[in-house]
């Protein structure tokens, strides 16, 4: 017998979001336009997130540090891409994935180790303080931006698109650009691999069942610090991805990017419901969605719109769109 | 029947913060009976329970279980030595279905066609109710339906221990009925259980021993059936008849 109810409610605010957008807009190209690039910011932005809501909801580790595994991604990849010159430059769409691939594959391996070490020599010891938590781990990002500056300098760095991923294409009368379907796709498939993960592996079973009563998972046998430590290098692993596609989507790249994105992924985490990765897609694609409405049609609220989504979100539901049981 | 000890405590004292809870606790637990852990409210049942997990440490005195000194051992290694628990708020992950809750407590078993499916199905017989919502989220079952799942994941795999923290609370009668066969059928098995209770008849109907705990001590252990009949000692000890 399948009786699961799902809760569509949360997920129909993007539909309604966007439709809500439609005659604000006016035009049916722009708001395509406007729809693709929010939809992929909003992937991006989840690639980045996922990791993090879980490393709140299985430890209750608040990681002010988080974003700077995504600057960290992004610089890797400048030093990948700019010795691949002659494959970015092809107008070859295979011999630019063949130069993008290696590049996020490399950015998450070191994302990846730096979590590792981050995990147990800045979070490790402050495992159940809050307050110490947020100092540490925003400390960590600091010396971590630092650290960057040293390595790589302290200017922006362009880090342009691969020839072939430049440019639109015409959907009717909309210009859609490549590097933004691309966003979409490769945020579906990193949600899918997750989904997948989480939904049909023990492994998933096990981090779906800690976000929820770490203790009783313990109870039953399994060692769920272990299974943090791999969670924690992994979340890195994403947000040094997320650092790459946001490198590409910025088509540059800052010191201090993850601060920046901090304050979007953090709103992202509490609308979706902290621990939730399927709270957190739709938060990711509220924001990206509101970030580049309002970003058309007033710049000036565009940052403040997404936390007025979030209060707007906590009204309805204080816990987030898929709060998770137990917590 | 065997009457030599599983698991014993010996001068057992626990902290949480500031507080003092345990003080000095000695308990012994026969190996292949029942016993019936009794007392008032406050008395220091769970916290006695959770010691014994490792969810709270010992700060004072020797936890053994078949043997091996488990007083400061990690809560999954003590799980993995035997010992199944089923706490208060029966620990039911939610937001995971029946099946899935089984499945994590299978520790052996990365699907669910790898449970043996005998146990499984002599599960389905002890609790009709787990196969009737396989597929149901967790969290929608009724209060006796989570205590009928948190029982089957606590023996979905041998254990040589069971302990539940109070099974029958807040349960219809009927269901009450069908836990003390459930115990009763483990029993048979050689598992041996220790349940901490409030209710005295359902003691009364399980326990082969008893201990009674007031004060954060044990301060009386016997048959239970001795109990039962000495209704000016229940009354001493726990402030009423059964």
């Amino acid at each position: 017998m399948k009786t699961i109810d799902f809760d569509w409610k949360p997920l129909a605010l993007v539909p309604v979001l966007a439709l809500l957008a439609l005659p604000l807009i006016g035009s049916p190209s722009t708001w395509l336009t406007l729809t693709v690039a929010g939809l992929a910011m909003g992937m991006i932005v989840f690639i980045i997130a996922s990791g993090l809501t879980l490393v709140f909801g299985l430890m209750d580790v608040l990681n002010f540090g988080h974003g700077v595994f995504i600057a960290l991604g992004a610089f890797v990849a400048t030093s990948v891409l700019g010795s691949m010159g002659n494959w970015t430059g092809s107008d070859q769409l295979w011999r630019n994935l063949v130069a993008v691939l290696p590049a996020m594959v490399v950015a998450m391996l070191v994302a990846g180790a730096v979590g590792l070490a981050f995990e147990r020599f800045i979070v490790r010891p402050v495992y159940g303080q809050h307050l110490k938590q947020i100092l540490i781990t925003m400390g960590g990002m600091i010396i971590g931006e630092e650290l960057i500056k040293v390595i790589w300098g302290p200017q922006q760095i362009p880090l342009p698109l691969p020839a072939a991923m430049r440019g639109s294409v015409l959907i009717g009368d909309a210009a859609v650009e490549k590097y933004r379907l691309i966003a979409v796709a490769v945020g579906l498939l990193v949600f899918g691999l997750l989904a997948w993960t989480l939904g049909r592996t023990k492994v998933g079973l096990l981090i779906r069942a800690g976000v929820q009563d770490r203790e009783m998972v313990e109870s039953l046998g399994y060692r769920i610090r272990r299974l943090f430590v791999g969670v924690f290098v992994v979340g890195s692993a994403l947000a040094g991805l997320g650092g790459v596609m946001w490198g590409l989507y910025q088509q540059s790249v800052v010191p201090q990017m993850g601060a920046q994105v901090n304050v979007l992924i953090f709103i992202v985490i509490i609308i979706g419901g902290l621990g939730s990765t399927g709270g957190a897609l739709i938060g990711a694609l509220l924001v990206g969605l509101m970030a580049n409405y309002t970003g058309f049609l007033v710049p000036k609220v565009a940052l403040f719109s997404n936390i007025a989504l979030m209060v707007a979100v906590l009204l309805w539901r204080p816990q987030g769109v898929y709060p998770v049981a137990n917590r | 029947m065997s009457t030599d000890s599983l698991l014993t405590l010996e001068g057992v004292h626990t902290h949480i913060g500031a507080y003092h809870i345990l003080h000095g606790v000695d308990l012994s637990i026969p190996r292949g009976q029942v016993t019936m852990l009794l007392g008032r409210n406050g008395a220091g049942k769970t916290t006695t329970l959770r010691t014994i997990m490792g969810l709270w440490r010992a700060s004072q005195g020797r936890v053994r279980f078949a043997g091996q000194d488990i007083t400061q051992a990690p809560t999954p290694r003590i799980a993995e030595l035997g010992i199944a628990y089923v706490p208060e708020n029966m620990g039911i992950f939610a937001d995971l279905t029946v099946k899935e809750n089984l499945l994590l407590a299978a520790r052996g078993a990365r699907t669910v066609q790898q449970i043996d499916s005998a146990r499984l199905q002599w599960i389905f017989s002890l609790f009709p109710a787990v196969e009737k919502f396989w597929n149901h989220p967790a969290g929608k079952l009724s209060g006796g339906q989570k205590q009928m799942l948190a029982v089957s994941r606590a023996i979905v795999e041998p254990r040589e221990l069971l302990i539940v923290d109070e099974p029958s609370k807040g349960l219809a009668p009927s269901i009450i009925n069908n836990m003390i066969d459930a115990f009763a059928q483990l029993k048979a098995q050689g598992v041996t259980i220790l349940l901490v209770e409030q209710n005295l008849s359902f003691a009364e109907r399980l326990g082969d021993r008893v201990a009674v705990m007031d004060n954060g001590c044990v301060v009386h252990a016997g048959a239970m059936q001795a109990l039962a009949e000495d209704t000016a000692l229940q009354q001493s000890l726990l402030g009423l008849a059964l």
